[in-house]
């Protein structure tokens, strides 16, 4: 095999491993933006803080960053389901949603950055796990584990996430919240209700995406604004609301991501993205895999 | 208040700011002021998008580097002086916001504001992979300490930056008193009913962010003379994004004079607070600033004021009526 096949290989590869973990980052705002209509900005900013309670927890007391990404679901879930009950007092209720959710958002983005920044300053920071380091080799191909463990983290979140979507009745009831509000109050569910569930479900997936993150790569506090662009054109490019969608859309982002930073140098591969949301939004803005 | 007399007066509070400049001995002052303008600009041109039509823009950062940059260049290439930068770097950045918005802006409003969340990133990726300035490094901005007329440089600096001050505040009213600005109301409250009434939508919303894309630019033209030293990672600081965000929602959005009293309280503030305590905490307090007014003060200042005054609605209350009416009145 050529060089060139072997390094393309490579990209490709390590491309669908970024990729699934992108699907972690997007799910959350694929619940929230695609299914509930709310456009969390701030969700990556909450991505971090998982990252950073990740970092604390293992650096204190030598937990595993997965078993702690799954533990932090729980608070996670709380605090979702306090900002959607915020956000629905102080905006949908009153029928002003859009301008001033996104600078609600986007104010809840500020704050969480800044004070990462004040707490943890703007240092790298990382964390210790044994499966961090080490790395199989298939010809040309490396394998490193520590990205094959959230890659297989996050194929896990999100089938475990289609089932309860696809099987609960609070999942359908989550289902059908988007489609027709009214029709869902009929059947006797009440859609505040479940929309602070799926909110908080939304948020919860932040705190095992932050835990991959920080698997990954060492982070800092302002980071995470570099994903915004990024997941929303995952969520845009793989169907508002589709799952299935979303995991597809997140691993040909992160092949293009991988193979441009291979042949053009890594400094270009924030671009991708943007061209991506882009096209997808002059194109196709139903996405991939929209009903629209 | 007439347009003409609303203009007189903005030129007059302008050149009494030049003027107090030039008495001023401690140039610090000079330079907090000249910050505090440059959000004036910002925020009105944020405004005219966001608060006149309700497109929320958080591109603000990359529009100010698209104007710093392109004034760094082309001074760097060919010595430009600032006053022909400013025009250029705001056509530039105006023709960056009418693509931004003839991509997006068809689309339901959050795509926009996206699209602008990501341009940011995007600019700046172009920006450090580009050599002539610098890339990563930074680069140098040499500028002359002694200027003919206004004596030192800041002072010139802050001069330029009041004439931009004074034509964003003037054509931010003269666009809220017109039928374009009633047309750009009327798609805040309701697009659908304002496209079945004949508004223009699309046109409308396109002039606007080419509008505010332009005076964006501008206002970053003058800032590396500013600055003398310009590098991609303050150059692309939240922070411009998010004052000029919080700065017309704390002041009030439907009114020229709301980004106004935003940026002079909170510009103010910060400029004190970077002195007496530290840059990240004030930013914080910006932040924590922006979720408290838009939760419980959504009109900002001036909507509490005029809640206090107990004064009766305004026009923009039922812009489409007003627009209707300005109309009746010019056909006649």
């Amino acid at each position: 095999m050529g060089q060139f096949a072997g390094l393309l290989l490579d990209s490709i590869v390590s491309g669908i491993l970024v990729g699934g973990f992108y699907a972690a980052m997007a799910v959350g705002i694929s619940i929230a933006f695609g299914m509930l209509g709310i456009s969390n900005i701030a969700h990556p900013a909450l991505i971090l803080l998982g990252s950073f309670i990740a970092y604390v927890l293992n650096s204190q007391f030598g937990l595993d960053p997965i078993l702690i990404g799954v533990l932090a679901t729980v608070p996670f879930y709380f605090l979702g389901t306090l900002l959607y009950s915020a956000y629905e007092f102080a905006f949908e209720r009153r029928g002003t949603q859009l301008i001033r959710g996104l600078a609600f958002f986007f104010g809840l983005l500020f704050i969480t950055e800044v004070g990462l920044q004040l707490i943890f300053g703007v240092d790298y920071r990382l964390v210790e796990a044994p499966y961090i380091g080490p790395s199989y080799n298939i010809g040309p191909v490396s394998l490193p584990v520590r990205m094959l463990i959230p890659f297989l983290a996050s194929v896990l979140l999100l089938v475990g996430l289609q089932i309860f979507f696809a099987r609960t009745f609070t999942g359908r009831a989550i289902m059908a919240v988007a489609q027709d509000k009214f029709a869902l109050q009929l059947m006797g569910a009440a859609p505040v209700r479940v929309k602070r569930i799926a909110f908080g479900l939304s948020t919860a997936t932040a705190a095992m995406a932050g835990a991959f993150l920080i698997i990954l790569q060492p982070v800092e506090p302002s980071m995470g604004r570099d994903y915004i662009g990024r997941i929303f054109a995952i969520c845009v490019l793989g169907g508002i609301g589709s799952l299935p969608g979303t995991f597809i859309a997140a691993v040909i982002v992160g092949v293009a991501e991988s193979i441009t930073a291979t042949f053009y140098g890594p400094s270009w591969s924030p671009a991708i993205a943007f061209g991506f949301l882009l096209i997808a939004l002059v194109v196709r803005p139903a996405g991939l895999f929209g009903r629209a | 208040m007439s347009n003409g007399r609303f203009i007189a007066l903005a030129c007059l509070v302008g050149a009494a700011l030049v003027g107090a400049s030039m008495f001023v001995t401690n140039e610090y002052y000079v330079f907090a002021a000249y910050f505090v303008l440059q959000y004036v600009v910002l925020a009105t041109a944020w405004n005219i998008l966001g608060g006149y039509v309700g497109y929320v823009n958080f591109g603000t950062t990359a529009f100010l580097a698209i104007g710093l940059y392109s004034a760094a260049a082309l001074n760097k290439w060919l010595d430009l002086p600032i006053p022909v930068l400013i025009p250029i770097a705001g056509l530039l950045c105006g023709a960056v916001g009418l693509a931004m918005g003839y991509l997006t802006i068809r689309l339901r409003g959050v795509y926009f504001t996206i699209a602008t969340l990501a341009l940011s990133v995007v600019v700046q990726t172009f920006i450090t992979n580009w050599e002539y300035v610098g890339g990563s490094r930074g680069l140098y901005v040499m500028r002359p300490s002694e200027i003919p007329v206004f004596g030192s440089y800041v002072a010139y600096l802050f001069f330029l930056m009041t004439v931009l001050a004074v034509a964003a505040v003037v054509t931010a009213r003269v666009i809220e008193r017109s039928t374009f600005g009633f047309g750009l109301a009327a798609i805040r409250d309701d697009e659908t009913a304002a496209a079945a009434s004949g508004v223009p939508v699309l046109r409308l919303k396109l002039i606007a962010a080419a509008v505010s894309g332009t005076f964006m630019g501008m206002a970053g033209a003058p800032l590396p003379f500013y600055l003398t030293y310009v590098e991609p990672t303050s150059s692309f600081s939240l922070a411009y994004t998010v004052n000029s965000v919080a700065m017309p929602l704390v002041g009030g959005t439907t009114s020229w004079l709301g980004p106004v009293i935003g940026a002079v309280l909170l510009g103010t503030m910060q400029q004190a607070m970077t002195v007496l305590i530290s840059s990240s905490v004030n930013l914080l307090v910006v932040g924590v600033l922006l979720v408290i007014f838009v939760i419980a003060a959504p009109n900002g200042i001036l909507g509490l004021i005029r809640s206090m005054g107990g004064k009766k609605a305004d026009p923009e209350a039922n812009p489409l009526a007003a627009m209707l009416v300005a109309e009746k009145r010019s056909s006649q």
